[in-house]
Parts: structure tokens; sequence; C-alpha cells
């Protein structure tokens, strides 16, 4: 089975849980920018978890189905239409051979996930589907869709139609969006107001971004500590010698505008960070479109594991019922 | 040099072996991240070594952050009575400097440079007090340079040179990134050197390229058959400065299929290293040229 791309969208990509492990060399872990409606799609659809899906930004790509499959579509809210006809997002519905699956305007959010019965089935490398376009490797030729790609699609049941996760266990960022963050890495090479500021100040998403990075722009400027700097790091007072870069971390150039890395990750690079995103709210940055307000919020470890273990039942729940 | 441990949210522990760089801050995280490998702690999922610190990526799920400190802590101590002796190769890189290819995108981008009447190399050269380009190209390609880290990009290797503080060539970063940088454009940053394993943005001083890939994804060049990126962290790197007729016909032997970087096997002792550079150096160069 397969589907053809009639249009591509804005940037559509395959992704699935990514791929660990090569960090060390540079390769990011890729993978779906919100990971929970990469997870809640394919489960409404019959898949496993960690098949590949698209990844569609801002706007849906048209796709034409030459068997048929079951559909879910999650994350940002970008509803779907079967051959013009509306229907519902984070719930299953089925597509006929010849079907032609198409996209509303994007009402919310900013990423919507896909997921066919059977999955994307493009060559696993490195252990994963996932694409990771900076490096032109993985997902489909290393890209994202173009007009006139055929997909592959894997062997799978489908579920019935209108398997659907209740509005309450779905997750998307408020407004302000509040993402929680674990001070420290070179939290101490700033000012004691700067550190405060930094989490007082509302920041507004910058148009710069993407799945490597989302920047953030609109806050206090950051004073540092004076320093004499230490040989390789540079002489800008943001400089450190270059280091690894944690996925999440907050790295502020110059002091101007934060920057938190994200999915495709650069692996290391020669600014201080302050800190960074906890794991759980990796996936709200994903749903972020540019000029929303957002606040770095401190927490602890324990409250960042904490809300680990929160997201874990929620998802053990959706597993019950899907 | 004091080891200074943090979390980097609730996934990661990162280590800064100390805030400068030096090639005993280098081997020490050299050292502990090889001893976490080998320790095959349940739990850690990516360990990277960079150039005075390193990143352990961890599942809190399996391993509480807090036993997984103390493992670390526990590892460092241990780790630091191993002498510092590494296994390791040296490899041959051609590079044309001076190029017409980064010399038209550093033009482009001269608004952005800390002095825009001149090249990169030019710039370099007299910040660090070297003799224009024959100056600076025998003080870049002379002596050997570690790789210190690998990242950044897919495969990209940052370059430490193995010489004498004194005789290290510094530059900073451009003012602002560029938007552009030729695949395999030789820069510099800092203290470091890199090759840009892709074409993309970046900040470094450019100053000249190789003709020989350093990252494939599609695995189709002869020596990246095995692994997509050439480059370990510990590898060793000697320039070899070639002019534009051997650039062209490194070029076409690549794609033909013909073209295999000279590669050496070498043990590196840090101790002897450190007793006399400049004769470890040239031994270090009679291994890669077969003598």
């Amino acid at each position: 089975m397969a589907v053809k791309v009639l249009k591509p969208g804005l940037s559509t990509t395959v992704q699935d849980l990514g791929r660990p492990g090569y960090y060390h060399i540079g390769i990011p872990i890729s993978g779906g920018m919100d990971r929970f409606a990469l997870r809640c799609a394919n489960m409404l659809v019959g898949n496993k978890e960690g098949l590949a899906v698209l990844e569609a930004v801002f706007m849906g790509p048209e796709l034409i189905f030459n068997a048929d499959a079951t559909v879910a579509v999650t994350g940002g809210e970008l509803p779907p239409k079967v051959n013009g006809e509306a229907r519902a997002t984070w719930t299953s519905f089925k597509v006929k051979k010849g079907d032609v699956l198409s996209f509303d305007f994007l009402k919310k959010g900013a990423r919507a996930y896909i997921a066919i019965s059977g999955g994307i089935d493009v060559p696993v490398l490195l252990g994963s589907r996932s694409t990771y376009t900076l490096g032109a490797l993985g997902g489909f030729k290393g890209r994202k869709l173009a007009e006139g790609d055929t997909l592959k699609i894997g062997k799978g049941r489908g579920a019935k139609e209108g398997r659907s996760i209740p509005e309450k266990l779905r997750r998307g960022p408020g407004s302000p969006a509040e993402l929680r963050m674990l001070p420290g890495l070179y939290w101490h090479r700033i000012t004691a107001d700067a550190g405060k500021h930094f989490l007082d100040d509302t920041w507004k998403v910058a148009p710069e971004a993407d799945r490597i990075g989302y920047r953030f722009k609109g806050g206090r400027k950051i004073e540092f500590v004076d320093r004499v700097p230490p040989f390789g790091a540079g002489s800008d007072p943001s400089n450190i010698v270059d280091a690894c870069y944690p996925y999440g971390s907050i790295q502020i150039p110059s002091g101007t505008e934060p920057i938190v890395l994200h999915r495709d990750a650069v692996s290391g690079g020669g600014y201080f960070m302050v800190g960074a995103v906890v794991s759980v709210d990796m996936d709200l940055i994903g749903q972020l479109q540019p000029h929303t307000p957002v606040r770095f919020v401190e927490v602890t470890m324990v409250q960042a594991l904490k809300a680990r273990k929160d997201r874990a039942k929620i998802l053990e729940k959706i597993r019950n019922i899907t | 040099m004091k080891t200074r441990y943090s979390y980097g949210g609730d996934e990661h522990i990162f280590v800064e072996c100390d805030e400068e760089m030096s090639l005993d801050a280098f081997f020490k995280s050299l050292s502990i991240t090889t001893a976490v490998k080998k320790a095959k702690i349940k739990g850690v999922t990516e360990i990277c070594p960079a150039n005075a610190s390193f990143q352990i990526k961890f599942d809190p799920d399996v391993i509480k952050p807090t036993d997984l400190l103390k493992e670390l802590k526990a590892i460092e101590k241990s780790a630091g009575k191993n002498k510092s002796k590494l296994k390791t190769r040296i490899i041959e890189i051609p590079v044309l400097y001076n190029d017409p290819w980064t010399n038209e995108t550093l033009m482009k981008f001269r608004d952005r440079h800390q002095d825009p009447t001149s090249t990169d190399v030019e710039y370099t050269a007299r910040i660090n007090n070297l003799d224009g380009l024959d100056g600076f190209i025998k003080a870049h390609s002379g002596a050997p340079w570690f790789v210190s880290m690998v990242g950044f990009v897919a495969g990209l290797p940052f370059l430490y040179q193995m010489v004498d503080r004194s005789r290290q060539i510094q530059s900073p970063k451009y003012l602002r990134p560029r938007t552009d940088t030729p695949k395999l454009t030789v820069g510099h940053g800092g203290c470091f050197g890199c090759i840009y394993s892709v074409r993309g943005a970046g900040g470094y001083q450019m100053f000249g390229i190789t003709p020989m890939p350093i990252y494939d994804p599609n695995q189709k060049i002869k020596y990246l058959k095995d692994f997509m990126c050439l480059f370990k962290p510990g590898d060793i790197v000697k320039w070899k400065p070639i002019d534009r007729a051997e650039y062209d016909a490194t070029v076409i032997a690549v794609e033909k299929g013909k073209f295999m970087p000279r590669v050496k096997d070498v043990t590196f002792s840090l101790e002897d290293f450190k007793k006399d550079m400049g004769g470890y150096n040239a031994k270090l160069m009679g291994a890669l040229n077969g003598r």
C-alpha cells in the first residue's frame, strides 16, 4: 500500500520516536517534536506507539490513498477532510482506496501528527525512520516531502473508526505557555537580578523557530558576572569552551534572545546555557506558534520527575481506552 | 582543574572537567567517558565527550539522577588514576587554503566580520603575528591537531592544535553568524579548528576547503561505507596544504571511488608528548608517512 503526495504542505516530514545513540558525533535524536501527540496518533489507528507518522507544520499536506486504511490526526488543531468532508481530530477514521486526505486551516498549535495504519514505511537508518533534514539523513530521502512523492505504508489491520481521545487527556500549551525549567549548567554566569527577570519576564516566540530550536525575544537583556575569559572560550561574556548542548537547554547568545534546542538540536557549541526545559514540556514547545507569549517557570528535579510520572499515567490511561 | 557537575533538565548530567581548554582537560573528559562506556550503566542512553567537558543522557525512569551522579563521581575518581595513553589514528586531510569558494562566501558576509577590509586568513594571520598567508599556512599545517569533540552538526570535528598554548592560533567567531558556509570549509573559532561537514550556518573564520568528504548519509563514498561519519574524538589530524590542481584531481578521485585518505594507527602518550612536543609531533609525522 502507498499514499501519493498531491501537495506537500509547508514542511511535512516522516518522524517516529527518534534516533538515540549518535549525539556524540553530532547526529541528533530527531523524531516528533510533540511525542505525546505522535504516540496518541499511532494508538488511535491501532499502530505500535513508535511507528513512523507524518509531522506537518502549520499547514497540512494533501494525500491520495491507493488502498483502504485507518487514519488519525493529533497534536495541533489541523482539521482533516476526506474528499472535502470534515473529520474530527484526535479520532480515528477510515479512508478508502482513491480517497483524498486534505486539511483545513490550522486552528490551534503548530504541528499535527498524521498516523496511517501500518505506519510510514521508509527505510530504517541508524535505528529510526525519523528525518534529520540538516544532515539529509533518514525519513523520505533525508528531506521534507515534495509534490509527487510516493510513501510506502506498512502492513496493519487498522483500528475501527471513531476511536477517540477525550479532550481532558489531550495536551497543548496555554497562553502564556508555561515552560518548566531546571536552572543549572552555566546559570552561575548571570547575575542574581538577571536570573530573576529571566523568570519574571514574558517572552515571545520569535519567527526563527524550527526543529533545531526555538528562539524567544522580548525579555530584558541578561547581565553577566564579570570574569577573565577562560582560554579557548572567546571574549564575549556568553561564550564558553565549546561543550555539548542538552536537549531542551536554554542558551542566551550575548545575553539577548534565549534559544531552546529541540529534537534536531545542534549537539554542541560555544554559548553558555542557563539550564534546560524539563523533558515533558518539550512536547509543548513543538506546539508554539510565533508570537505566542511564554514564561519560564523554575522547578526542582523532584518536581520534574513528578511531572514525568504524571505524564506516564496519562499515557497509560490512553493505552487502556485505545 | 576542578570538575563541576550539573543536571541539564531531568535527562542529562553535564560535567565540566575544566573551565578552560587544555589537553589535560580533554584527556580527562575522554578517559572518564571511556570508563562510563565500559561501565555499561543501565539507563544511560548517550555518552558525549566534548573539548573540556562531557555530557551523559539518561532515562530517569531507569536510573535515579542522584544515583547516576554518585556513579559518575566514583568513575571520575578511578579514571583519574589512568595513564593518559590513547590508541588512536592519525589522518591526513588535504586542504586548499585561501580557496575561491570560501573567499566568495566571506565577501558576502563582510558586514558581520570584525575586519571588513581583509579576508579571514589575513585577519587571523595579523592578530596572531603570523607572516601573511604563507606564515599562516606554516603555523596552521605545521603541527597536528586533536579531534577534541565531534558535533554541532553530523560528523563535524572540533580540532585542537598540539602545540604550546603560546603558539596556538586564536581568532574570534564572526560578530554575527553567517547564514551560509560552503560544505567542507576549514574553519576556526576561539582556539578551535573545524571542518564543516555540511553546508549551512556558521560563525567560525573560514581559511580554506578540503576536497575530502567527511560525512556521507548515503554511505556511497568508499572510506565512509563502514560508518557515515569519518571522525571520532581522539583522532589526530594533519593538514596537507595542496594547490588547485591537486584539489580538482582529488575531487574527481573521490567521485570515482579512487581516493582513500592516508590513515595510520598510533598510540599517543600525553606524558611523553608534554616532555617534548616538537620531537613527539615529528615522530607522529614519521608514523603517518611510513618512516
